[in-house]
């Protein structure tokens, strides 16, 4: 079966060490070809046995990425039965991330969710008594992928594609209703209003890709958030683990007012710190809002780090936090140990079932211990930090390029003064990959809209 | 008393535009063919518009035409005044419309009916399809008790079951024009477990033509150059004098008396209960739906030369008597009105016509085709496609053949089929241009060239006409080939010829094709600079002239039709359990099941079906098909 080429990042993202970025399908050996480079220059992977492992570079252009494994296996002795090529490369988000683009950047496609197993089991490289777990798995990967293209997008990001999905149908419904009932609705002059539209559609789709691209939509790692009362010394410790932690990848600007947000390497692994700081005041009606928001932000996050002042008394709030925290990964700090406790660990380990470490962040006591202890947690598998958020949105970005691609199209058949009805296949390209975002088929919304916005016919 | 007549291959019941084109094919593919109707003068009617064609449903009949069927060439014999529409746009929509005389059109095809060998006309109301117990077509019995074997039988009802007139609060228990409607094969096809719908559609008024004050109107002339319907025809043939229409529009006081009276519309007292088609509004619902708009168009369009009843398009109506009279009086030109018919609102039965197959066929009675308006379609064009395909896959299925299925990039017909069998249907479906994603490659211009090769393997297209196009083909490549490689320099005589037509003169070599690609120029704008041109037909340039200018669209056009035709290719056996399926979700399962779709490609169609369910269902196929294959191999 001829097929499109496809890749995808293959292994987990978290745990550092290797990731392995494959690509299967008819292209993936031409592909190579331009974006690797071997030790002396000269060899061209495609010229070379297939299953062997190759030692060299990723390059853009000139510009050296990563140094890399490259393993190059033909069709048909492989997972999918296509060629594959699979780049081994120094881990960590960064670099994968920058390799894939490269990748995606040669005119490849990014993987729909379970795709190498689909096609492995199409190609018959996997046994057919196993299809219902293939189809399991294919049902399972759409789900989440769903799920999470969804939770992923904030309020605000959703309201702004489909502002601008409904307006590009209105566009389009505009031309169509015009070319079907050419009598009756007129677009005459219709190609500058359009012009100005996809002005503005191009503007607000670009802000996407860029609040993407830093983090407003993707915060990969293991969401860690420090919760606990005021004056507890969550700031401290988040000062302690950001200037302990030699790597700080980025710092992103909190997404409220009330948080922060810092990304540190602990040993290869990524952690996302969201420190809630300040969310309380001793105002009752602003206190309650502080709960909520904590709240809110601790229900989304792999890995929660409860401070508590051992040296003043539990209160309503402490109760409610640690009721709320029951069914979540958790460590608990008993901080403060460097005065007088009034707290026992006892009387926190009736309430709660997670493990406890007493601290001193003022005498750095402890953080060792829990550096280790979150180490333990993810070596594990306690502790995973999902990691379809990154690919989802890898795939949110694939879509919003290929949505900017089309409207350009469309100015582009407008500056070639070609006529109205060329305008509409390529703005219609762009409302579907838009939807995909969204998830959202396009069905009958064209003949919808343009029966409820124009009066046509006899 | 029941009694048995004489015994025929394929029955057709309904003599409208649907039926015309089924029994035609049926009974020149040789089969001995019968068409009944109500009444003998109601072959072809067209009881509503005037018209043949319009945009997409020109299409519709080019495509017809080049299948082997009738409409292009009887409407290219009766038309008054034809006009191609949307020329300001791309070639793709581009499409023809004509304006017929009535009774000319009805009775020439009468005529080409009754002049068809194989095929016996009759006058007759069907009561009952005749079935054997696993529900096999054996025959149709007429109200008269005549039992009439057959092997087929093609229903092509139209707007006639059960079918009720309504304006205000009169009531006809009639067919359109007030012809008998059909009371008793909605019952007959109940038994059978077929899914009825109700369905409605109106009509405007027709008016007295020397009532109406045409000094207050634009007058709407028919083109000059006049572009056949059928590829049979030239331009020069059926060169005529044509009629005009006219173009008038309603007024606040028309809206204003439809505002006042709109509880008397049986639309919105809830007399009526059927569906009715968002592209036929009424007039009432017009100035409901959309109350901001001051004004609607009004075309009054001649029904024939015939007679002086001139037909209203623009405000179709099923308010009382009373009220259309005001109302159209309040419309410029038309003070002075004489109503000769009424406007007026019909329901009637029709099916849901997902329980066809895409030959056309009930999938679950065999030998029971159906085509037209009882298959929830409107309009006279997409009822003649569908009556034609229906009439062909009769006869394939007595010819012991595999079924005509044509495909969505295939052409509109292609299109129409498969929405009306892979959709929710729940109004009459009218074809739209922005129903056909593959709409670059459809084009009414190259509808031959599409359909005309299929045309003859069916048996519908004979030996000469097939061979003109395949020389067509030949002369489009060899000229576009030609073009192509033509090296233009920047002489002289090229550069004052494109400084003339306002292009940028050339500043290096390049070829004639590329020059064609610019917007402002074309085929023949190049003749000057162009001397080894040789003399070709009008059709063929014209193929030459839009291959070249809008390849890039093209080619992108035909890579998604690549990748289409890789899901249609993949088939699903009829038997498939979707509900043994694990991994489909529940509504999947659901709309599988009810739509039983005959490709990965058709079941990617269904709403409600998403991709991933998509994947799985291939995923599941594989095993079965290897099962399956298993399993024969065994019992051999």
């Amino acid at each position: 079966m001829k097929s499109d080429t496809i890749t995808a990042i293959a292994t987990g993202l978290s745990s550092g060490g290797i990731s392995i970025i494959r690509i299967s399908g008819n292209d993936a050996f031409s592909i190579i070809d331009r974006i690797y480079k071997s030790k002396n220059g000269k060899k061209k992977l495609s010229n070379e046995k297939s299953h062997t492992i190759h030692y060299g570079f990723i390059v853009d252009g000139d510009e050296i990425v990563d140094e890399v494994m490259v393993t190059i296996m033909r069709a048909p002795s492989t997972y999918t039965r296509e060629d594959v090529i699979e780049i081994n490369c120094h881990g960590g988000l960064v670099v994968t991330r920058k390799i894939l683009k490269i990748v995606l950047g040669q005119g490849v496609r990014l993987a729909e969710p379970g795709e190498f197993t689909k096609r492995a089991f199409l190609n018959g490289r996997i046994d057919l008594s196993q299809a219902e777990a293939v189809s399991d798995i294919i049902k399972a990967k759409n789900d989440i992928a769903l799920k999470n293209s969804l939770k992923q997008l904030e309020g605000r990001e959703y309201e702004i594609i489909k502002k601008i999905r409904d307006s590009i149908l209105r566009d389009i419904a505009y031309i169509e209703a015009a070319l079907d009932d050419p009598e009756h609705i007129s677009i005459e002059g219709f190609s500058e209003e359009l012009e100005e539209n996809l002005q503005n559609y191009s503007q607000s789709i670009n802000r996407l890709i860029s609040g993407s691209k830093n983090g407003r939509l993707i915060k990969e790692g293991i969401k860690t958030v420090i919760l606990g009362k005021p004056n507890v010394g969550k700031s401290s410790l988040l000062n302690i683990l950001v200037r302990e932690d030699r790597a700080i990848v980025t710092d992103i600007a909190g997404t409220t007012r009330d948080t922060l947000e810092e990304t540190i390497n602990l040993n290869d692994i990524t952690l996302n710190i969201i420190d809630t700081a300040g969310i309380r005041t001793t105002d009752d009606e602003v206190e309650k809002i502080g709960v909520d928001k904590a709240m809110k932000v601790a229900k989304e996050a792999d890995l929660i780090i409860y401070v508590i002042d051992s040296s003043v008394p539990l209160d309503d709030n402490d109760e409610a936090i640690l009721l709320m925290i029951k069914e979540k990964k958790a460590i608990i700090l008993m901080n403060k140990s460097d005065l007088t406790p009034c707290i026992r660990k006892e009387d926190i380990e009736k309430k709660s079932n997670h493990p406890i470490i007493g601290t001193s962040f003022v005498e750095h006591e402890g953080i060792e211990n829990l550096e280790q202890l979150i180490k333990d947690m993810f070596f594990k598998g306690d502790i995973s930090f999902n990691e379809d958020i990154y690919v989802t949105n890898e795939r949110h970005i694939e879509a919003f390029s290929n949505a900017l691609k089309a409207l350009d199209m469309v100015r582009e058949s407008i500056y070639n003064n070609m006529p109205e009805d060329f305008y509409s296949i390529d703005l219609m390209t762009a409302y579907e990959e838009l939807g995909g975002i969204l998830g959202e088929n396009v069905g009958e919304d064209l003949i919808n809209m343009i029966f409820s916005e124009f009066c046509m016919g006899k | 008393m029941s009694y048995v007549y004489d015994e025929y291959d394929v029955v057709v019941i309904g003599a409208g535009h649907a039926g015309c084109e089924a029994a035609l094919a049926s009974a020149r593919l040789s089969l001995k063919t019968i068409i009944f109707t109500i009444a003998m003068d109601s072959i072809a009617l067209m009881p509503c518009n005037p018209n043949i064609g319009g945009t997409s449903k020109g299409h519709l009949v080019r495509e017809i035409d080049a299948l082997g069927g009738e409409m292009g060439k009887n409407i290219d014999k009766t038309f008054i005044q034809s006009k191609m529409l949307n020329l300001s746009k791309g070639p793709a929509v581009h499409s023809l419309r004509a304006q017929a005389d009535k009774k000319d059109y009805s009775s020439s095809m009468r005529k080409v009916l009754e002049n068809t060998p194989n095929l016996t006309l009759k006058q007759a109301e069907i009561v009952e399809i005749l079935t054997t117990d696993d529900k096999v077509v054996k025959g149709v019995k007429t109200y008269s008790g005549a039992i009439y074997p057959c092997k087929a039988v093609i229903i092509c009802s139209g707007t006639y079951l059960n079918a009720r007139c309504i304006y205000g609060e009169t009531v006809h228990m009639t067919g359109p024009d007030g012809l008998s409607s059909a009371k008793h094969l909605t019952e007959s096809l109940k038994s059978l477990g077929v899914e009825m719908y109700r369905f409605k559609t109106g009509t405007p008024a027709r008016i007295d033509k020397r009532s109406i004050d045409f000094s207050k109107m634009e007058e709407q002339k028919g083109d000059e150059i006049i572009v056949p319907f059928s590829f049979s025809n030239k331009p020069e043939d059926i060169m005529k004098e044509q009629v005009s229409c006219w173009l008038t529009y309603t007024t606040p006081k028309t809206h204003d008396i439809i505002r006042a009276n709109i509880d008397r519309s049986p639309l919105y007292s809830g007399s009526i209960k059927g569906t009715g088609a968002r592209y036929c509004p009424s007039i009432e619902d017009k100035v409901v739906k959309f109350a901001d708009k001051e004004r609607h168009q009004v075309f009054i369009e001649p029904e024939g030369n015939y007679t002086n009843e001139m037909y209203i398009s623009g405000m179709s109506s099923s308010l009382p008597e009373d009220v259309q009279v005001e109302m159209y009086r309040s419309v410029p030109g038309l003070e002075k009105a004489d109503i000769v018919r009424n406007a007026y609102a019909i329901e009637y039965d029709c099916i849901n016509p997902a329980q066809l197959k895409p030959s056309l066929e009930f999938r679950n009675i065999d030998g029971l085709f159906s085509a037209g308006q009882f298959n929830g379609s409107s309009g006279y064009e997409e009822a003649a496609a569908q009556g034609l395909i229906a009439g062909i896959n009769a006869a394939m299925k007595l010819l012991k053949k595999e079924p005509i299925i044509i495909d969505r990039s295939q052409a509109y017909i292609g299109v129409l089929i498969d929405d009306l069998i892979t959709k929710d249907t729940n109004e009459p479906y009218r074809m739209m241009t922005s129903r056909a994603e593959y709409r670059l490659l459809l084009r009414q211009d190259n509808a031959d060239l599409r359909l005309t090769k299929l045309g003859y393997q069916v048996g519908l297209i004979d030996e000469e006409t097939y061979q003109k196009i395949i020389d067509k083909e030949k002369h489009i490549k060899e000229e576009k080939e030609r073009l192509e490689k033509t090296v233009i320099g920047a002489n002289k005589e090229v550069q004052e010829l494109l400084t003339s037509l306002n292009s940028t003169p050339l500043t290096t070599a390049t070829t004639l094709a590329e020059l064609i690609r610019r917007p402002e120029l074309d085929y023949d704008k190049l003749k000057s600079i162009d001397p080894k041109r040789k003399k070709l037909s009008y059709d063929v340039i014209e193929q030459v002239n839009i291959n070249i200018k809008y390849e890039g669209y093209i080619v992108r056009q035909l890579r998604q039709v690549e990748q289409h035709k890789k899901l249609e290719n993949k088939k699903i056996p009829e038997s498939l359990d979707y509900n043994l399926i694990s991994g489909l979700r529940i509504e999947a399962k659901q709309k599988l099941t009810s739509f039983r779709p005959v490709s990965i490609g058709q079941a990617s169609r269904i709403s409600g079906v998403t991709p991933a369910d998509i994947s799985v269902l291939m995923v599941y196929l594989m095993q079965y098909n290897a099962k399956e294959a298993a399993e024969k191999k065994v019992s051999h």
